[in-house]
């Protein structure tokens, strides 16, 4: 049986709509992991022992288990103790935080290499150390750490597409149904594949961008 | 309090576990009085004049601006108010600039005006423009620090400092990171400021500065102030041998 690639026009706009929700998921689960990832970093850095502690356990867990099992875990595992979240947000929270795990490492290494003359700079100007660690230190870090941030970003992009396997139909899990309507698996993989790249080369366009616009500023 | 001076440090004393950096130091300040403080790297100047806004805390001593405590003892929320509010009252100028990388001249001007003084933005940037007018860099006011030259960055600095309407300014070697040729620009604006009556405290390695701008003139080596009083007769007729020394010296090492 060879490959016939004419039937993958008519499912086109299924997986249109697919790719819509992968980069909804990347998205959501973007925004959580960076602003997570800076509070993690935050905490790790500055908190007391009390509150740093069980954090750092959280982080532990997340880092040392695999997202598919957390994804499981948040999807099927919360209804349990009452927490009912739909498909999507679950996909969204699991991904995120797994990935503000990893950026909150990164993040944590930016504060650190902020010269410490800029904290003293702006302590003798009067400001607090939770000002000037808003305003000073963490977007000078954040800076810093934009393109190994940006890798973590087209990892979860891929990430995302284990998020099918608990009902939300991006991407993958679309060409699955298209698949399992026409037994064409050669042809739709390859055509996701060609969304995900897609997908990813206007990522990597829009990482680009930032890079250039805070070169200046750093 | 008796005779009040606008700053008052008695028996500064600070130490790292067993290395004395400060021993037993007091000095007073007037008000409008230029101090520069020289020596040789080591000696404890930076150290002492990062005590006066509690940057490096002493270990025993106090500090004074006027009828207020600097260095006090406080529980750490307290404390924290305190200092803040010490500080802003308190203009300092580092070696290394420390602009803000991220933040336009203007925004590194407001900052500071807008989120402690609670200013309206149209208040904070007036501001700028006139801090800037003073150090001649209005024209720069919407460049980042990394297009800057360091003399730039360092007028910048003072007026980032003087935009918090300081009671004094206190200077870390300002010039020291300057290529010779930029020297000048920033100690134009210093002396500019003594002008205007500032009271300064200067950090320095620049003698001849010290003696043109400067009311008094300390000479501090191994955590001592070994000898102290106006600019000429300190530079000219010091009494203490390793004031001569610090002196030949230094000279020896501008002339070559």
């Amino acid at each position: 049986m060879g490959l016939d690639f004419s039937v993958v026009p008519s499912y086109l706009d299924n997986l249109f709509f697919g790719a819509l929700w992968t980069i909804g998921i990347t998205l959501g689960a973007a925004a959580i992991s960076f602003f997570g990832g800076i509070g993690l970093a935050v905490i790790a850095l500055y908190a007391p022992a009390l509150i740093r502690w069980p954090f750092r356990v959280f982080a532990f867990m997340f880092m040392g288990t695999p997202l598919l099992l957390q994804l499981f875990l948040i999807y099927f595992g919360l209804i349990q103790i009452g927490i009912d979240l739909p498909a999507f947000v679950a996909g969204v929270i699991g991904l995120g935080l797994h990935y503000a795990v990893y950026n909150s490492d990164i993040i944590q290494a930016g504060i650190l290499a902020v010269d410490k003359g800029q904290y003293e700079g702006s302590r003798t100007l009067g400001l607090s150390q939770g000002q000037t660690i808003r305003k000073i230190v963490v977007p000078q870090a954040v800076r810093t750490v934009i393109p190994p941030i940006g890798n973590n970003l087209i990892a979860l992009l891929k990430d995302s597409a284990l998020v099918s396997v608990i009902g939300v139909a991006e991407l993958t899990l679309t060409s699955q149904l298209a698949i399992s309507k026409t037994f064409r698996p050669f042809e739709f993989y390859v055509a996701a594949a060609g969304f995900y790249y897609v997908i990813n080369l206007g990522l990597e366009a829009g990482l680009r961008h930032i890079e250039r616009r805070i070169q200046i500023a750093r | 309090m008796t005779d009040k001076h606008f700053i008052d440090i008695r028996n500064a004393a600070k130490s790292f576990g067993s290395l004395e950096v400060l021993h037993d130091i007091s000095l007073t300040v007037d008000k409008g009085q230029i101090v520069a403080i020289i020596g040789p790297s080591g000696s404890g100047k930076s150290t002492l004049l990062r005590a006066i806004n509690d940057l490096d805390p002493l270990t025993s001593g106090e500090v004074w601006l006027e009828d207020m405590q600097i260095n006090k003892d406080l529980p750490h929320g307290q404390y924290e108010k305190h200092i803040n509010n010490v500080r802003q009252q308190i203009g300092m100028v580092f070696q290394h600039f420390n602009l803000f990388p991220h933040l336009t001249v203007r925004e590194n001007i407001t900052l500071a005006p807008k989120m402690l003084k609670g200013i309206s933005d149209g208040d904070a940037n007036k501001l700028a423009e006139e801090q800037l007018a003073k150090v001649g860099m209005l024209e720069r006011i919407d460049f980042y620090p990394s297009q800057l030259s360091g003399g730039q960055k360092q007028r910048v600095a003072i007026a980032r400092a003087l935009a918090m309407k300081p009671k004094v300014m206190l200077f870390d070697e300002a010039t020291s990171a300057l290529d010779p040729e930029l020297v000048e620009e920033v100690n134009l604006v210093m002396k500019q400021l003594a002008q205007e009556h500032m009271t300064m405290i200067i950090v320095t390695h620049e003698m001849g500065f010290a003696a043109d701008v400067c009311d008094r003139v300390l000479f501090m080596d191994e955590g001592y102030v070994v000898e102290e009083g106006p600019p000429e007769v300190l530079f000219r007729n010091p009494t203490e041998e390793r004031t001569k020394n610090f002196l030949r010296k230094h000279l020896e090492g501008n002339a070559g």
